[in-house]
C-alpha cells in the first residue's frame, strides 16, 4: 500500500473557486443567529433526505428494517450536521459544497450499520469457519478435494505466518464474515488501520504459497 | 473460477492502493469527477486501486456517487 502522500495519484489537490450554490452554502453557515439557524435546518433536511436513500439502497443487506433504519438515518443527519458545522472552514471548494456534506451522512450511515452489527452478531467470534472460505471467496462448489488441499495450504500459513494482530482481523472478516466496519467499531479502531492490517496479512499469505509452490511467481510479481 | 485463481485473487494485492484514511479524504473529489464524466480513476489510480480492493469505501462510493446523481434530477 502506498504511504501517506497528499498528492494522493498524480494530481495536486489546491483550493478552487466556489460555484454560486457552494459559496451561498459557506456564507450561510458561517454566519451568526438566526440565518445561520436556518442554513442548518436546511442542511439537515437535505442530509436526512440523503441519508433515508442511502439506508433504503443499502436496506436489502442488511438485518435492519423498518423504524431502526429511519432512526439510523435521523442520527446519521443529526451527526453529521455537527460534524460538518464543526469543520465548516475546512471546505476548501474542491468540490460542490454538497458532496462534500454528502460525503459525511454517508460516513455516518456507514459507521452506525457496523456499530449496529453487534446487536445481533450472526457468528460467534471465536469460531474459525474455514468449511464457508471457498462461497466466500466466489468459488464454485466443485473441486472439494483441490480446496481441501488449498485450505490446508492456507492454513498452515496463517498460523505460521501472521501476527496475533493481523490473524485477529483475518479470522474475523475473512472467515467469519464480519464486516470491516463492524470490527473497527469491536476493536476500537478505524477503518484504515484495519484494512492496512489485512492488506499486509494478504501480501503476507500470497507470498508463503507462493514461497512453497501453491501460486505461481509469474503471479505474485503482478501484486 | 476454481479454488486456486479464487484465492488468489483475494489475496492479490495492487501497490498503489492509497488505503482507506486517503480514499476517505478525497472521495467529494473523486466523486464529483465521476460524476461529471471526467476521467477520475487516471487522474488519481490510486483511489481507483483503494476502491476497487475496500469494500467499505466502495460501497460509501457508490452511496454518495448515487446521493450525487439522485439530488442531480
Amino acid at each position: 500500500m502506498m504511504p501517506a502522500n497528499p498528492r494522493v495519484g498524480h494530481v495536486p489537490v489546491t483550493a478552487a473557486r466556489l460555484d454560486a450554490e457552494s459559496a451561498e452554502w459557506l456564507r450561510a453557515l458561517t454566519q451568526t443567529g438566526p440565518e445561520r439557524e436556518a442554513c442548518v435546518a436546511r442542511l439537515h433536511e437535505m442530509l436526512l433526505r440523503i441519508a433515508r436513500g442511502e439506508v433504503a439502497r443499502r436496506g436489502p443487506r442488511l438485518r435492519i428494517t423498518g423504524p431502526e433504519l429511519e432512526d439510523l438515518a435521523y442520527q446519521a443527519a443529526a451527526d453529521a450536521v455537527l460534524a460538518i458545522t464543526g469543520k465548516i472552514r475546512q471546505f476548501r471548494g474542491e468540490s460542490r459544497f454538497t458532496t462534500w456534506a454528502y460525503k459525511f451522512v454517508i460516513f455516518e450511515v456507514s459507521a452506525k450499520i457496523g456499530r449496529h452489527f453487534w446487536r445481533h452478531p450472526s457468528v460467534p467470534l471465536d469460531a474459525e469457519d474455514w468449511d464457508r472460505l471457498p462461497d466466500r471467496l466466489g468459488s464454485g462448489p466443485a473441486q472439494e478435494a483441490e480446496w481441501r488441499d488449498l485450505l490446508a495450504a492456507l492454513r498452515r500459513a496463517v498460523d505460521n505466518e501472521l501476527t496475533s494482530r493481523q490473524r485477529q482481523v483475518f479470522v474475523a472478516i475473512v472467515l467469519n464474515d464480519v464486516p470491516l466496519d463492524a470490527l473497527v467499531f469491536d476493536l476500537a479502531s478505524n477503518r484504515n488501520a484495519i484494512y492496512k492490517t489485512l492488506f499486509d496479512a494478504r501480501r503476507k499469505l500470497r507470498a508463503a504459497l507462493a514461497a512453497n509452490g501453491y501460486l505461481g511467481e509469474e503471479n505474485l510479481r503482478h501484486s | 473460477m476454481n479454488g486456486w485463481s479464487a484465492l488468489d485473487r483475494f489475496l492479490r494485492t495492487d501497490p498503489r492502493d492509497v488505503g482507506c484514511a486517503q480514499a476517505m479524504e478525497m472521495l467529494h473529489i473523486y466523486v464529483d469527477l465521476v460524476a461529471a464524466g471526467a476521467p477520475a480513476e487516471q487522474r488519481y489510480p490510486g483511489i481507483a486501486a483503494h476502491l476497487r480492493a475496500c469494500g467499505p469505501c466502495g460501497e460509501d462510493f457508490d452511496g454518495l456517487l448515487a446521493a450525487v446523481r439522485d439530488a442531480a434530477h
